[in-house]
């Protein structure tokens, strides 16, 4: 557990200081964990599990827009699973559940095996469909269609910065979209 | 979208780099800061009996009171914008003006009175005071909770009630210089109900705004 938690530190100041692959790494480490965790919250609230991929969505952009307000000295998984449990808490409020069960030990006793899967979820899906076309292409671009930016700008006749912005805008829209709605 | 892909887009927008919660706060409290100068100007304005008036404690002591509010719950504020952070260990920093006011009060005690206790803590402004201190507060609260909105405080009300203190902490520190009543009673009593209001409108309003 510790060993695994200062790896993600160490990854997550590589990521700061601009390693784009060390982010990656990072992300992709810690999502089986917050999907597990995502279940077992979902579980114990009484709600059906398969809303868990859409929590899980919901942190990792969190997590992706609110970085800056992770102190590179402090240990980053108290950081990441205190916003997996205000996603957690967001989403049983959205279904009108009144909270009972504690959340306080969000990801605390996992097992230590979690299966690596990748799974889709429905709102951040559904939610793409209203972004402004051009964020929306750009986005299909890179996360679907696994295309660089590089790639992406000469697809649409852009140019890498363009890509850049709406690329971040469309993610910001995102997230604001899934949180007022 | 399945989330391997959710992840690669967040991947690829790793170069792009927001400024710390810190920076953008000071940033949208000096933008704000004109706009409650400005009515400060247009209808309170400095005492006319400045001068002397700096030479009596109490006076200052308003200066100490107040700032000892601001200047706390901006760091608390700060603190609480990290999702993990608690109040707990930081939360006695707000009570600095406390014990700044009750001191105040005490060491009023103990002279001999210019003016019988009721007269002290009524004070000649008590309605302007209630207006014009939340009244200067608005545009700085607006700057603080526009600030804190940056950050990812995991009780958005508690960090909107901070974004309260801190406006109604600057607010306050404006109106001390207008304001003739220098008695700790008259600045406990009615700035005190001041910035209780505005702290409340802070609450209210960080509940929704302030949500990540």
């Amino acid at each position: 557990m510790r060993g695994r938690e200062d790896e993600w530190t160490g990854l997550m100041r590589s990521a700061m200081a601009g390693d784009d692959a060390a982010y990656h790494r990072l992300l992709r480490a810690v999502t089986p964990v917050l999907r597990a965790a995502a279940r077992r919250g979902l579980a114990r609230a009484g709600q059906p599990p398969d809303q868990a991929e859409d929590i899980v969505q919901e942190i990792l952009l969190a997590v992706h827009l609110k970085r800056h307000t992770w102190d590179s000295e402090a240990p980053f998984a108290p950081w990441l699973f205190a916003i997996g449990r205000n996603k957690l808490i967001d989403m049983l409020r959205r279904r009108g559940r009144r909270i009972f069960v504690n959340i306080d030990d969000f990801a605390e006793t996992l097992p230590g095996e979690v299966p690596q899967e990748t799974a889709s979820a429905g709102e951040v899906a559904s939610q793409l469909n209203t972004l402004p076309q051009r964020q929306r292409d750009v986005l299909q671009s890179i996360a679907v269609d696994s295309t660089s930016i590089k790639d992406t700008a000469a697809k649409y006749s852009m140019s890498e910065g363009a890509v850049r912005v709406a690329l971040h805008r469309g993610l910001a829209a995102l997230t604001a979209k899934l949180r007022d709605q | 979208m399945d989330t391997d892909q959710l992840i690669r887009s967040l991947a690829a927008d790793n170069a792009h780099r927001a400024p710390r919660v810190g920076a953008m706060l000071t940033m949208a409290l000096l933008v704000a800061a004109p706009l409650s100068i400005l009515i400060f100007a247009t209808f309170l304005g400095v005492r006319h009996d400045v001068m002397s008036a700096m030479h009596n404690p109490f006076f200052d002591m308003k200066f100490a009171v107040t700032l000892s509010l601001a200047i706390p719950a901006i760091i608390v504020s700060l603190h609480l914008s990290r999702p993990e952070a608690l109040l707990r260990g930081w939360g006695w920093l707000l009570l600095l003006p406390v014990g700044l006011l009750a001191v105040a009060i005490g060491s009023e005690a103990m002279m001999a009175p210019a003016m019988p206790m009721t007269m002290r803590l009524m004070g000649k402004n008590s309605r302007v005071c209630l207006f014009a201190i939340p009244a200067m507060s608005l545009p700085l609260l607006a700057g603080a909770l526009f600030g804190l909105r940056h950050g990812a405080p995991s009780h958005p009300a508690l960090a909107g009630a901070l974004a309260g203190l801190v406006s109604a902490g600057l607010a306050a520190t404006l109106y001390a210089s207008h304001c003739t009543d220098d008695s700790p009673l008259f600045v406990a009593t009615w700035y005190t109900l001041a910035t209780a209001l505005v702290t409340a409108i802070g609450a209210l309003v960080g509940a929704r705004v302030l949500r990540y």
